[in-house]
Formats: C-alpha cells, structure tokens, sequence
C-alpha cells in the first residue's frame, strides 16, 4: 500500500481527457475491437497483482492474488489474441471476388 | 529512475500508440502489435520488482490465464463475442476487487484514512462490475431471460442498498479496522451489481456493456492509486473514457437517456403498444423468390440494412455471396450499419468482416441516409427496430425520436423475415405496411441462398 500523491491525480484526470481525445476519433467500424483492445491493456492489472503475489505475505493473500493474476492473464492474453483475430478479419474492397476463398 | 519504471514508461507510450492506431483499419493491427509488446514489456519488468520473493504463485497464475484465454479468445464465434467482452469485464474487475481485499486484509490495522477510502472505492466498484458483467454475459447469451425483470419497488430497493453501501463506506473509511463492516459492505456490493442489471433487458444491452466497461476502468485505476502505479492509472482512465464515451454513443443511436436505460425498464412499456397495434388489421405484402428476383436484376443500386437476427442465423456469408453476384453483374452495393445493429457497439461491422465483407462497402447511418432516396432497393434481413418509420412520426412509440436507417425513402424495400413477430422491443414495425415494401418471408439464409442461386439465371 503506497503513499497516495497529488500528482496522481492529475495525471489521471490528464489521461481521462486523453482518452476522450483518442476514443472519439476511432470510427464506429472499429467500436469492437476498440473495447476488446482497451480489455486487453487494462489487464494491466496483472502488473499489480504479480507483486501482491510474489510478496508472499499470507497463505489468505497468495490466493487472493493468484486468482487476481489468472483472471488478468485471462484478459491480457486473450484481449490481445481476439482484438488481432477481429482486426485480421476487416479487408479492403477486394479486387477479384473469384480469387478470395475462405 | 529505475529499470522497472523505464519499463512502465515505455509500456504506456506503446499503450497509447495502440489505442490511438485504432482510429483506421489500416493502422490498427500493427498499433495492437505494439500495444502487445508493450505489455509483454511491463509483466517482465514487474517480474524483477525487489518485493517480490517467491515466484510459485506468479507462475501458475500466468500459466493457468494463458490456458484458460485461449478457447475464449481462438475458437469463439464472433456472434458471441458481447458476451465474451462482458466476461472478461466480469474477470477485470474480479481482479481488482480481489487484490483489494488482499490489501485490506494485510493492512487494516495500520491503513490511513486516505488509503482506506481508496480501497474501498476499488473494492466496492470491483465487485459490483465483477456481477454486473456476468449478469450482462448471462443475458447476453441466454442463461437467464433476456426480458426486464422487475417487481413493485425495484428502485426503492436499490437505492436503498445504495445508500447503505455508502453509509458502510463512509463508516470504514472512518474506522478502517472494523472487519465486518468491511465484509458486509463488500456482499452488499456483489449483490447491487445483480440488482443493477436485473431491471435491464437484452435489448439495452449495447449501453450496459459498454458502462461496465466504464467502471471496470475506473476500478483499474483505482487500484493503480492503491498500489501507487502510474500506468494502472492511466490505462485504466483510458480504459474508462472509452466505455462512457461508448454508452454515450450508444444511448444517443437509441435517443435515450442513461437514467432511462438504467431505470426505464424498456420492455412493460412496449407490451401495451404491441397490443394497440395489433388491433387494426393492416396488410402486408408478401413476395416469392422469384418475383424478388426481378427486382433485383433490374437494380442499379441496393443498400443492405442487416441487424442481428441476420448473423444470429449465420445468413451473413450468404448474404455476402449474393452481394458479390450482385456486384459482379455491376450492381452498386453497399451495406448500412446502425450504430447498434447486434449486441454491443460496432458488433454488426464485425460479424460482415467475419463473412468477408470488404470493410470499405460498409457505411455508418449518418453517411448512408441520405443515399436511400436514389437506391432502388432496400434489403433488410434480421433489423427490425432500427427500420422502423414509426420512430420518425409516432409520438407514443416507444422508440421515438430514435435515429433509424431511412430504409423506407428507397424506391423499393425487400424485407427477408422468418414472420410477423415483432422483434427485440416487441414494437410493431410500419415498414412492413408501406406500399414500397414486399416481404420475402422465411428463412433469410435460405432466402439469400436461394436468391444468389437464381440470379441472372432466368428461371423467373
């Protein structure tokens, strides 16, 4: 548990207006992968709970963030896989109909 | 600064870049590539964190995730992607409630009241979203019933509960050691986040999914000001940002307010306009294969308004072949998508480029309502609500004032339809009665298949 400063909170609200910035100019094609992409990078997470895991402080806290780290593997490995395999899928206009097989 | 932190600064460069990538198809897997890697650039630098001293946990942690990621992430068809998106809010947000309470318990006899306020946020929110999610997933996938649920004094309940939450949370941000009050608040939070979403129906989901993703990334951030991590803090606000703004977008495609979606309890109203207008007999006009074909063949241009029902019945790669036989035979085809045709925001967009369509034929509402009075056809399959004239003229509609695809202003609608039943709403649809609107009854993937068959074949 760490000391909680000011400068924390502006760099919150700055990247909250960051946010806005960057979110609003993906287009409705992209909301999807959008929201499976920003799944992905908040299993940031997992940063957090590697440590509380690796501190080894209690048998109560090992779980507890042993379950934490699984369930943000979960979202980082598989945010990333399935924002890559959404995002393969959309092609540009396709020269020759006949030359694309599935 | 050291090595780990360099790590963290570059990770969040990488993140940025990424996210901001997304912003054109063109950019936008190389910009996850590098998101990707800069992921894999902060779990090693966390891994060499002086604090930690045994690994076992760690280990098997990653290791289980990975295993447990794939199927829901390689195999998973893309109609159900909304639920696997609510799921992995419901993980996300486990996560960090857990880590809370870990927190919590290490250091409730020494925390200041600061902290403590801190990781009762991060606790609270955590839980809520982490049932609230599966609720959502739960619906989304028909587990439970996708209908409102609601019974006499449902938001006196839970505002009830909500205000008792807060009373706990102010009573153990005061007095951190008090153990109980920090359990029971924590149940009372999982179980708000079920009352949240009981009242919700399946049809409102696109707004609920993307506000649980709102509060999955505040709850990161919250926990990156407990554990005093800058780049939890910002993915976490980034995270955020891009849920509110979503829900946002997704309540104005739906001209409704946040508190209506959340509170409203969509489908009472709907039943009693179901029954008015079912009353006065209207007919409708039905048309075979064949004379569709007709249609078709003396088309210049047809724009295609699928909805879910369309993908739901896996008509999209039909759908898509008779559009490259219609195109092939230079017709102008393009594909209209509403902002909430399918279950989550830009669903519709992912299941056309699951059946191949190339990104560049389909067209936000805005773009492509102008374009509908020159077409010749307009081809509906699986949208109903989002067609539906009656939002532009029925003031006691349920879904007036919602910005819908002018479907009706082409010079001809084919409507593919399994039958008359109303859809998702149960609001009736006036389309179906207009003079311009023939109704291709049956099965849309056998419709389509049967339809790309007889093209320009002339067995009409």
């Amino acid at each position: 548990m760490e000391h909680v400063g000011i400068s924390d909170v502006y760099i919150f609200i700055i990247s909250g207006f960051l946010g806005f910035y960057l979110i609003t100019r993906v287009p409705q094609l992209l909301h999807t992968p959008l929201m499976a992409a920003t799944n992905a990078i908040s299993g940031i997470a997992l940063v957090g709970s590697i440590v509380v895991a690796g501190e080894n402080y209690s048998l109560v806290t090992n779980i507890l963030a042993f379950i934490a780290v699984t369930c943000s593997t979960i979202n980082v490995v598989g945010g990333f896989l399935i924002t890559d395999r959404i995002l393969r899928m959309f092609k540009k206009e396709i020269k020759n109909p006949q030359d694309k097989k599935r | 600064m050291n090595m780990i932190q360099l790590c963290y600064l570059i990770s969040t460069i990488l993140f940025i870049l990424g996210i901001r990538s997304l912003s054109s198809p063109d950019t936008a897997r190389r910009g996850m590539n590098l998101a990707s890697f800069g992921m894999l650039i902060a779990i090693i630098g966390t891994l060499f964190n002086p604090k930690i001293v045994t690994y076992t946990w760690i280990i098997s942690g990653l290791a289980l995730g990975t295993i447990l990621s794939l199927p829901i992430s390689l195999w998973i068809p893309m109609t159900k992607i909304p639920q696997r998106i609510a799921l992995s809010h419901a993980g996300g947000a486990l996560a960090a409630c857990l880590i809370g309470i870990a927190e919590y318990y290490r250091y409730s006899t020494n925390i200041t009241n600061l902290s403590m306020a801190i990781t009762g946020i991060e606790v609270v929110l955590g839980a809520l979203t982490f049932t609230g999610s599966l609720m959502v997933a739960g619906k989304l996938h028909g587990v439970l019933p996708g209908r409102p649920i609601t019974y006499k004094g449902q938001n006196f309940v839970n505002i009830s509960v909500f205000i008792l939450m807060i009373a706990l949370l102010l009573y153990i941000i005061i007095h951190p050691q008090m153990n109980q009050a920090f359990y029971i608040l924590l149940s009372l939070s999982f179980l708000f986040g079920l009352f949240l979403v009981t009242p919700i129906g399946a049809a409102d989901m696109p707004v609920v999914i993307a506000l649980f993703n709102a509060y999955g990334g505040l709850t990161s951030a919250v926990m990156g000001f407990m554990l005093g991590n800058t780049i939890q803090i910002i993915t976490g606000a980034l995270d955020g940002a891009s849920g509110f703004i979503l829900s946002m977008l997704m309540c104005k495609a739906m001209n409704r307010s946040m508190t209506n979606v959340l509170f409203g309890a969509f489908g009472s109203i709907a039943e009693d306009t179901k029954k008015i207008a079912s009353s006065d007999n209207k007919t409708v006009q039905e048309i075979s294969v064949e004379d569709a074909l007709q249609f078709f063949e003396q088309a210049d241009t047809v724009i295609i308004a699928p909805g879910y029902g369309m993908a739901n019945s896996q008509a999209h790669h039909a759908l898509r072949a008779f559009a490259d036989k219609l195109k092939a035979s230079g017709v102008s085809v393009k594909y209209a998508i509403h902002p909430v045709a399918g279950r989550m925001p830009g669903h519709m967009n992912v299941l056309l480029a699951e059946a191949n369509v190339p990104y560049t034929d389909l067209f936000e509402m805005d773009d492509i309502n102008p374009e509908f009075p020159n077409a010749d056809i307009a081809l509906v399959v699986g949208a109903n609500d989002v067609t539906n004239p009656s939002a532009r003229t029925v003031k006691s509609s349920p879904i007036y004032g919602m910005p819908i695809l002018d479907v009706d202003k082409a010079k001809k609608v084919v409507v593919l339809k399994r039958s008359m039943n109303p859809g998702f709403s149960g609001v009736d649809n006036d389309l179906y009665y207009k003079p311009n609107t023939w109704m291709l009854f049956g099965d849309a993937k056998d419709s389509l298949s049967k339809l790309s068959y007889g093209f320009k074949k002339g067995w009409s």
